[in-house]
């Protein structure tokens, strides 16, 4: 079973059918011991990074998926749950992150031409770095998925994919048995569902 | 490269897709839930559902069938129609949606953008205009275009961005149903005030009028279309295909 970890912030549904199109078993919970017995856990995420951290450390969920993850069970996160695992974001002020990840969060509008438009939403292709990452088994480099995001992941050294967004922007991140997509692979159809089915299959 | 995106419309009423719409190989083409695979399947980057519905009751059918749609098809979806209120964001969002699409409903309470962006986030909301030449300004019609609401469009969109709107779908009322092109003049008028995405719509007839709009305007994000794509004037796969052949980005 998986663990969609649900602290309030955004909406479940796409993720939870989408784990069941691909024939397993996911549920959102809030519960610590549900998180606790399910083989891997998702962190899921939309909004402002303050307001989420704020709430998954307050539930002491934040504190669950850290000894989770140190325990070495299978993580990923999703767009903001993806941010999330980093140190830090200085989206609006400087909040702190799990810290599973090394980096922080930044303002994509730092790094990308003037005339870009912010957020980066659409849909865009993966490059990989370095040897492909064990979630992107089932994909080719240059697929396309599914962003929506103005903050990315920089100075980070664990990136495996990027995404050209007039600069290389972090796609997805790894470390051990932890994992981040910046973009939704709930919203980019065949492609996304291979992506969580290789999640799946760790 | 970020690509271009190619938007099918599907208009929903009590819970079925109205237009009459001709492929070959489905077997419900009023299901909403079929037609959403098939564009899924040829690649349609993202699809709109417009409800149409006047009754309560036809509304609880739509956000069934839109509930049924976002649990079988994992692209974008935005739903627009009859959204005047934070609660009509609530209930197509619990039900799937992504983004959501207002426009008379911001007319009536122009409150609505900042309240849904603030609560959603601006990436959710999604400012719908219909807008057409009145004595050489544009101006903002109500009522599925019958109603001249004395706004000027680029004031009224420019607004909307500054109050959270994160993207602009623009139809223009001059070209649609014309199938003469988009209507590039106002899209550009539009394009130069806004730094969100700004979806074209209305006046696509053929591939090349979709061609001609990434061509002359790089800042246009996407084109959206209905009858034409149901009607398979313009197949979504060949669109593609001849988009990149003339240098577009696409997703392919």
């Amino acid at each position: 079973m998986i663990a969609i970890v649900d602290y309030g912030v955004g909406n479940l549904f796409s993720l939870v059918s989408s784990f069941k199109a691909i024939g397993v078993n996911a549920i959102a919970t809030s519960d610590k011991e549900v998180i606790e017995k399910a083989e891997k856990i998702i962190l899921p995420g939309v909004g402002a990074f303050g307001d989420a951290s704020e709430k998954l450390f307050s539930s002491g969920l934040a504190q669950v998926v850290i000894d989770q993850a140190k325990k070495g069970k299978p993580l990923l996160g999703i767009c903001l749950g993806m941010q999330l695992l980093f140190d830090k974001s200085l989206e609006h002020g400087e909040y702190k992150g799990l810290s599973l990840i090394s980096g922080e969060i930044r303002p994509i509008k730092e790094v990308i031409p003037a005339n870009y438009k912010i957020p980066h939403i659409g849909w865009n292709a993966l490059n990989f770095k370095g040897e492909k990452n064990e979630i992107f088994k089932y994909l080719n480099e240059g697929d396309f998925v599914y962003f929506v995001h103005s903050y990315y992941g920089a100075n980070c050294d664990c990136v495996t994919a990027t995404a050209d967004y007039g600069a290389p922007l972090t796609a997805s991140v790894a470390k051990n048995n932890v994992y981040g997509c910046q973009f939704h692979p709930e919203k980019s159809g065949d492609v996304g569902l291979k992506i969580l089915k290789a999640f799946c299959e760790i | 490269m970020i690509t271009k995106r190619i938007i099918p419309c599907l208009d929903v009423k009590d819970g079925r897709v109205v237009k009459g719409v001709n492929f070959q190989g489905l077997a419900d083409v009023s299901s909403s839930v079929e037609l959403g695979k098939y564009y899924s399947s040829c690649g349609a980057d993202e699809l709109v559902f417009y409800d149409i519905t006047a009754s309560s009751e036809g509304r609880k059918l739509f956000t069934d069938i839109l509930k049924e749609v976002a649990s079988t098809i994992f692209i974008p979806l935005t739903v627009g129609g009859g959204i005047n209120t934070l609660d009509d964001f609530d209930r197509v969002l619990k039900c799937g949606a992504d983004k959501v699409s207002v426009n008379s409903g911001a007319i009536k309470n122009p409150d609505l953008i900042g309240q849904a962006s603030k609560r959603y986030g601006n990436q959710c909301v999604v400012l719908s205009v219909d807008a057409k030449r009145v004595d050489g300004t544009f101006k903002v019609f109500a009522k599925g275009g019958r109603e001249n609401t004395g706004l000027d469009a680029i004031d009224w969109i420019k607004r909307g961005v500054d109050n959270g709107a994160g993207e602009i779908v623009l139809n223009s009322i001059d070209t649609d149903g014309v199938k003469g092109g988009f209507d590039l003049e106002m899209l550009d008028a539009v394009c130069s005030v806004v730094s969100v995405p700004v979806i074209a719509s209305g006046g696509a007839g053929n591939q090349e009028h979709f061609v001609e709009l990434f061509k002359k305007l790089p800042k246009v994000d996407a084109g959206l279309a209905a009858s034409i794509f149901h009607f398979g004037e313009v197949k979504i796969k060949d669109l593609k295909q001849t988009l990149k052949n003339n240098g577009i980005p696409v997703r392919i």
